[in-house]
């Protein structure tokens, strides 16, 4: 019988820690597909941000753990000694869009030859689903227990449009992990974010709407539609630049 | 070699280039801004890149991606800054990274102000960040040994795995004095260490850098890394130790005026005054101190500061000698003749 599908070779043969439902292992999948498929496993070097996903151990390839919200300057350091690698962030909203605000604007700012991967399930899903800046409103959470309040907890923050509209970003794009077209499209953005550093070209950037049934109080198949439902009319689909160019 | 009449912070920046840094990731602030506009000149010139990086915080953090990659790198910065690296030092420090970091310091705290002081000894020799990490601190007291100290710096980070900290003040970073230039260290003859975060090339195993610590590794660097460096790695400078009856001691600038005004009333007094100047202060030459000998009546300890160096001087001598501290509250380093009239005080 013709095999017509399996597990990238780069992923270790480990089970994944994450919670049911939880979209993290299609994401690392998704990264590990395109690493191969590009042909440069060897080369990569991946930084890993603070929350649940512990992308290195899942991921066959040169790793470093940054400090919260810091994957972007890291993984700066790694790239001004290591040109000719490919260093790819994996890292959550809260770590992306919160603690390493400063971070990630200037990695775009300076045009760094990064790929970032963050995945956005609008919680702190590591501490335990505290609020974050991708919290949508009246969404609850340990830290806005009667749901996000727009006066009191300020709105939420679309992370790739706020890359998209700085000048040194070279491709931005969201996708989402929610049914298996999104995850095909979202295949996509990641491929195109680390072919255009491969081609020497930055700073790349793909966000992905993911789940976080633990902290939404969800089950699986109800995350799914959340995302479809919520998620995706406050955060657009598709991809905000290209080439350098605005879409 | 021949002998360049360099200001402090260039001196400092042309070392790290011939000690085989290629890449330096800073933030401006005085009084070093003089070492990240000398490198962002210079390291393109050698195949190097220098970041000016959006924070001292980013700096840090860009320092420990590079460092991982087991390439020479460095920052510098000073006091204030320093306190925004603390966090990528202690996860540098965690993941037992090898890097150079330099500190033209400033005086004071919160903002404080560029007159050359040691009130950031602390911050410097106890670790600036959390966790109760080690860097090696090492102390010049000139231009030439700033430039002769970052080799030894870059040489002992790797040797180590640790951070090799330059703790200086405003004055050795904006002072012009000669230096006898060393020869460059090619960087390609520097050999790739095993755990270096270069790319897989066919390698079964990745190399993972990890700035978590579990009890293990926490209990390895406390029980076994630190105290091998504390018991390997003891430098001072002293002078008539042997019998005498007062010793005089402080580090960097202070120390090397305090040698000179030592050497004054000890002439006009008659008195035997020995002298210590550590040159590392972490790990601290407790075996200088061990030299004292019983003929000492009492130990004078000296700093531009509140009292810092003083704290490692009485936990060194453990109640054995008489301790008192002379300090100069910030807005300069004292003179030859204050000095003098400290000592007086005492001898």
């Amino acid at each position: 019988m013709e095999k017509i599908y399996s597990k990238p070779a780069l992923l270790y043969d480990r089970k994944f820690s994450y919670c049911p439902g939880c979209t993290h292992g299609i994401a690392h999948k998704l990264v590990a597909e395109c690493i191969d498929e590009l042909g440069i496993a060897d080369r990569v070097i991946g930084v890993c941000g603070i929350g649940c996903s512990y992308f290195g151990g899942y991921i066959k390839m040169d790793f470093i753990g940054a400090a919260h919200g810091r994957a972007p300057a890291t993984a700066t350091g790694l790239k001004a000694c290591r040109p000719d690698e490919i260093v790819i962030t994996y890292q959550g909203d809260g770590d992306c869009s919160s603690i390493g605000a400063a971070e990630i604007i200037h990695a775009a700012g300076r045009g760094e030859k990064i790929t970032v991967i963050m995945i956005n399930n609008g919680v702190y899903g590591m501490t335990g689903g505290q609020k974050a800046p991708t919290t949508l409103l009246n969404q609850k959470t340990t830290t806005t227990q009667d749901g996000r309040q727009a006066e009191r907890d300020g709105l939420p923050m679309r992370e790739a449009e706020i890359l998209a509209a700085v000048p040194g970003s070279y491709y931005i794009a969201r996708g989402a992990l929610n049914n298996p077209a999104n995850v095909r499209k979202a295949k996509q953005y990641i491929k195109k974010a680390i072919q255009a550093q491969v081609d020497g070209h930055g700073f790349n950037f793909v966000e992905l709407l993911s789940t976080c049934p633990t902290n939404w109080g969800l089950a699986p198949v109800e995350s799914l539609a959340r995302v479809e439902k919520e998620m995706i009319p406050y955060f657009p689909l598709g991809e905000k630049v290209v080439d350098g160019k605005p879409v | 070699m021949a002998k360049q009449l360099m200001k402090g912070n260039e001196a400092v920046a042309e070392a790290a280039i011939r000690a085989g840094c290629r890449y330096f990731f800073g933030y401006p602030i005085t009084p070093q801004n003089e070492i990240p506009e000398y490198l962002s000149r210079e390291l393109p010139q050698y195949g190097g890149k220098f970041v000016q990086a959006e924070s001292e915080l980013a700096a840090a953090n860009m320092l420990f991606g590079g460092a991982a990659t087991g390439k020479r790198c460095m920052t510098s910065s000073s006091s204030c800054g320093i306190s925004l690296k603390a966090e990528g030092m202690s996860y540098i420090a965690a993941a037992e990274v090898p890097c150079v970091v330099v500190d033209m310091s400033r005086m004071g705290p919160g903002i404080g102000d560029l007159t050359p002081t040691q009130s950031s000894y602390r911050q410097a020799t106890r670790g600036a960040g959390h966790g109760g990490y080690r860097s090696i601190v090492l102390c010049p007291s000139s231009v030439q040994e700033a430039f002769d100290m970052m080799f030894d710096a870059f040489e002992l980070a790797e040797k180590y795995g640790i951070i090799a900290y330059i703790y200086a003040d405003g004055l050795i970073g904006q002072v012009m004095e000669p230096v006898e230039m060393r020869e460059p260290i090619d960087p390609a003859t520097l050999p790739t260490p095993p755990w270096a975060l270069t790319g897989m090339h066919g390698r079964a195993a990745a190399n993972h850098v990890h700035s978590g610590t579990d009890a293990e590794v926490f209990e390895r660097l406390n029980k076994e890394k630190y105290p091998k460096i504390e018991a390997e790695l003891q430098r001072w400078y002293d002078s008539n130790l042997e019998d005498c009856e007062y010793v005089v001691t402080g580090f960097g600038t202070v120390g090397r005026i305090a040698e000179v005004a030592v050497k004054k009333h000890a002439a006009a007094t008659g008195k035997k005054i020995g002298f210590i100047r550590p040159l590392i202060a972490w790990p601290f030459p407790k075996k200088a101190y061990a030299k004292i000998p019983a003929s000492c009546k009492k130990v004078i300890v000296i700093e531009a500061n509140n009292g810092q160096m003083l704290e490692d001087v009485q936990i060194t001598l453990n109640g054995k000698f008489d301790v008192v501290f002379e300090p100069t509250w910030g807005s300069n380093m004292p003179t030859v003749e204050q000095v003098v009239e400290m000592l007086a005080k005492h001898i």
